[in-house]
């Protein structure tokens, strides 16, 4: 029992508070907060209007409560909704930069010195949801590539964001997704042009500071025809008592012949191991596809006290393919509640959802998950496959499959297992003078390979570790 | 909907007046209790996560008798054809919700097998002790079966008796000029290591249209052996909500076979409580649908202690206009350790304008378990269908053929032979061939 009071010991090493001069509106949500923030953006008029219109249909709707998830419902008037790192000026180089703010990334371990450029990532980086810094955008712009805040491109490119933000995720989608059109403060954005092939990785960093503040970000994706991508999405917060919210959309779009490929590793405060503080993760994800395009979503979750997340895609075009890999470990007291939505419509569109949930201490892990496939989707083939690996008996594993075929060409199967870590496969190791430790660890990595080589191979590293230090001492 | 609570809220009050002297007994406080749920939450809606995908509004939108007159005009030999055999089994028959005694075979030697009825008079203690106490009686539909809980089938079956024969339900509703409600109430009461064996079936005669609500208790004492049939073959007019709950003491084996071939609107709740080790629960489904038909089972085991096992299975071929749900859940309750778990539920699509929406769940909290469930869709393997026709077997033979063979592992549990039999009869006319052989 030593080595089960260990896993709840292994420490949240992004725990620290960086003391950073910040810009913060008053607590609390009505029409003067979103024209204050609007007008901190500068935003133009439409988009004001825009975001107005998604705070009216908010207020008419209600939180969801469907989720198999426990939490106290934030206050909405008790959050602030805009919290910048101060600035003096705009920033024109790095020199400039806050040098507290560089070395909280020095301790986080993203260089945000184009000396980057060696591993081949570009870097947008969110703290507070705003955005402080892209690196390499003069080199990617060379080829065409925007890569920015959204905020940049709401007013360098604002026939882009009109024609295609909210498109993918309407204003009134859910509760969280108006909520973050109503207030999202920043977040990235990203047009890959026609036949372009992006050449390196696109990150977004996410980092929550101030306290008393949610985060809402919002990240808009473009593959024009024939483009290609890769993006990654990492973030961790202070550790705090309080829970603090985070509800961010992500879109993406992906024309005739593109491929998006979008990583995440979500390692926000999960809170102690009581259970206190920690951040509710509430995020829409959701890409579109056009014909013959593809979309994977590859996500490793160990953070966050609440999780309620499920990335989807619409196939609408022909042949297009939506993959979605997920790893999700909870730990102590979190909860995730995730899991993936495929949406076929058009002819041949295939799909393949390979969930891994793990879960120790006193949590609980749910995969929710939606198969849907049209009348006119003829062909359609879908392959979903959700393990859950149980460690402790206190944890709780639950599997919510939906599944609707409208269709009688539809090939569709789906299936799902929950065990222990093998008590042979542990027995195995051990006679090999694996110590139990490196055995479980290896188990747990060998469990989750199928969705670990999907991602590139910095994260794939990066992820490895993550996964380790969240079960570092777990025996089932 | 609201208007046809209103009337049953109604009725309840004069069906209340009728029992003269059984107000007083300690079985009626569990209907009035019934009926303030029922009146509470009303019919469920497609808003319910539970009958998200099954409407009863265009049912219950319509006006219902729940009174029905005696009808004693029926022969044996108008009926014949829906029993399995005419002398060799138990049989408990109902015409409109009312004991049809000449058309019965009960008995009370060694064991019981009667109404729900003689039972209020005979046996209050059995009554007393398990009616209300399996069924889900928060659920809407459970709370307004109880609620006018009168007649039904009563089996108790005591310690360690074999029941000879299968035992025959049967429910039938005759024509009438309104639209027929019906509730049937049924408790089983298995003693320890005693078997029985059931066939049920609701079957409608007349044109209106027809629902029942009816309501199953399933008791099984330690080291019982149950196994339950459910032919669920009705008319097009006829619905059906069957809300089945079964529950498991130490090492008994309940098997329920529901098959389901037509009815306007078929509903299965069929729950599974296995409460002491070595309890055993088997559950198979067989669904052919065509036309506007409509099938959803909705099942649940609930493995509360550890080294129990289950096994499901559901098979569904939908054509024409048909829709099949199919929500399978299995829950392991904290510390359920050994928990053997699995499900499978598999479906074939034959026509463009069938659908299904499968939603198999897994529920565990405990970790030593061994839990899977598979679900697929598809259609007949093309090559099969070349294999045989290459052979000169007709396409719709071959195609019959290919689904016979794709039920058949649900249908191979089955003991009775005059079941099989008519098993085979009832789906070789469903697929519209003829079989020279038996399954």
């Amino acid at each position: 029992m030593d080595i089960l009071k260990e896993v709840t010991n292994s420490d949240y090493k992004y725990g620290f508070y960086t003391k950073i001069d910040s810009d913060k509106a008053p607590k609390g949500l009505n029409e003067d907060i979103i024209r204050f923030i609007s007008a901190k953006k500068e935003e133009p008029e439409w988009m004001l209007e825009w975001r107005l219109d998604a705070f009216r249909q908010w207020q008419k709707m209600a939180e969801p409560n469907w989720a198999h998830v426990k939490y106290t419902k934030p206050n909405y008037q008790d959050i602030s909704y805009y919290s910048a790192p101060k600035k003096k000026k705009t920033l024109d180089s790095l020199d400039e930069v806050d040098p507290e703010l560089l070395k909280t990334f020095e301790k986080l371990g993203i260089s945000l010195d184009e000396q980057k450029r060696l591993s081949g990532v570009a870097v947008d980086v969110v703290v507070d949801s705003v955005s402080v810094k892209t690196t390499f955008r003069e080199k990617l712009a060379e080829m065409g590539i925007i890569f920015c805040a959204i905020s940049d491109a709401i007013k360098e490119y604002p026939e882009l964001v009109k024609k295609y933000i909210g498109t993918v995720v309407p204003k009134s989608d859910n509760f969280f997704a108006a909520l973050n059109s109503a207030v999202f403060t920043d977040g990235s954005f990203c047009y890959i042009p026609k036949g372009v092939k992006c050449p390196m990785e696109l990150s977004t960093y996410f980092r929550i500071n101030e306290a008393g503040t949610g985060q809402f970000e919002r990240t808009l994706l473009i593959a024009d025809e024939g483009s290609y991508v890769s993006y990654l999405e990492g973030c961790t917060a202070p550790m705090r008592d309080e829970n603090q919210l985070h509800a961010a959309v992500v879109e993406l779009v992906a024309l005739d012949d593109a491929e998006i490929k979008y990583s995440t590793v979500q390692n926000w405060y999960p809170g102690d191991k009581e259970g206190k503080g920690g951040v509710f993760n509430f995020v829409t994800k959701r890409g579109i596809c056009e014909r013959n395009a593809k979309i994977s979503w590859t996500q490793v979750e160990t953070g966050s006290a609440v999780t309620w997340k499920y990335p989807s895609c619409i196939l609408k075009g022909d042949n297009s393919i939506g993959e979605f890999y997920s790893v999700a470990v909870t730990n102590n007291y979190q909860q995730a509640d995730t899991g993936t939505k495929m949406i076929h419509l058009g002819r041949n569109t295939k799909s393949t959802i390979i969930s891994k949930g793990i879960c120790a201490g006193n949590s609980e892990g749910s995969y929710r998950g939606l198969v849907k496939i049209g009348p006119r989707a003829q062909n359609a083939r879908n392959f979903s496959e959700c393990d859950s690996l149980l460690m402790g008996n206190a944890c709780g594993s639950h599997t919510f499959p939906y599944i609707e075929i409208k269709n009688k060409t539809a090939k569709v199967e789906h299936e799902a297992t929950t065990s222990k870590i093998g008590e042979d496969q542990l027995f195995y190791c051990n006679q090999r003078g694996i110590p139990t430790e490196e055995a479980i660890a290896l188990i747990v990595n060998g469990y989750c390979k199928d969705v670990l080589n999907q991602l590139p191979m910095e994260f794939a590293v990066e992820a490895q570790k993550l996964l380790e230090v969240s079960l570092e001492g777990s025996v089932g | 909907m609201d208007v046809f609570k209103d009337k049953l809220l109604s009725s309840f009050i004069v069906f209340e007046n009728q029992l003269n002297g059984q107000k007083k007994q300690p079985f009626h406080q569990k209907r009035r209790d019934a009926i303030d749920v029922f009146e509470q939450k009303g019919f469920p809606t497609i808003k319910d996560e539970e009958w998200k995908y099954t409407n009863l509004k265009p049912l219950f939108n319509k006006d219902f008798n729940v009174f029905h007159p005696g009808e004693d005009s029926l022969e044996f030999s108008d009926i014949r054809r829906f029993f399995l055999s005419e002398s060799d089994t138990y049989k408990i028959v109902f015409i409109n919700g009312i004991f049809a005694s000449w058309l019965s075979s009960t008995t009370h030697q060694n064991y019981d097998i009667c109404t729900f009825s003689a039972a209020l008079e005979r046996h209050r203690d059995v009554i007393d002790k398990y009616v209300g106490t399996i069924a889900r009686n928060d659920e809407s539909l459970t709370a307004l079966n109880t609620s006018f809980a009168k007649e039904g089938a009563f089996i108790n079956i005591p310690d360690g008796k074999v029941v000879d024969r299968p035992i025959e339900i049967l429910f039938f509703t005759t024509n009438s000029d309104n639209n027929t409600f019906i509730q049937p109430r049924n408790l089983v009461v298995v003693g320890k290591n005693a078997e029985c064996c059931i066939v049920e079936r609701h079957q409608s005669l007349g044109k209106q249209l027809t629902v029942n609500n009816s309501v199953t208790e399933v008791m099984a004492h330690a080291g019982a052996q149950v196994t339950y049939h459910k032919i669920q073959n009705d008319d097009d007019n006829a619905s059906l909500i069957d809300s089945t709950t079964v529950k498991q003491e130490r090492d008994s084996k309940v098997t329920v076979h529901t098959f389901s071939f037509g009815g306007k609107i078929t509903r299965n709740n069929l729950e599974f409580d296995l409460t002491e080790a070595g309890a055993e629960a088997h559950l198979y489904g067989v669904s052919i649908l065509d036309k506007r038909q409509l099938v959803d089972n909705h099942t649940i085991v609930n493995h509360m202690v550890p080294n129990c096992y289950s096994n499901e299975l559901y098979k569904g071929i939908y054509d024409d206009n048909a829709r099949g749900v199919f929500n399978g859940k299995i829950h392991v309750h904290p510390h359920a350790v050994k928990t053997n778990a699995f499900q499978e539920n598999n479906n074939l699509l034959l026509s463009d304008k069938a659908s299904i929406d499968t939603k198999p769940q897994l529920e565990i909290y405990a970790d030593d378990v061994k839990c899977s469930h598979g679900c697929t869709i598809g259609q007949l393997d093309e090559d099969a269908l070349f294999y045989l026709r290459q052979r000169g077997i007709g396409v719709k033979e071959a195609q019959a053929l290919l689904m016979l063979a794709f039920t058949t592992d649900a249908l191979k549990e089955i003991k009775i032979p005059e079941l099989k039999t008519k098993l085979n009869r009832l789906i070789a006319r469903k697929l519209n061939v003829n079989l020279d052989f038996n399954l």
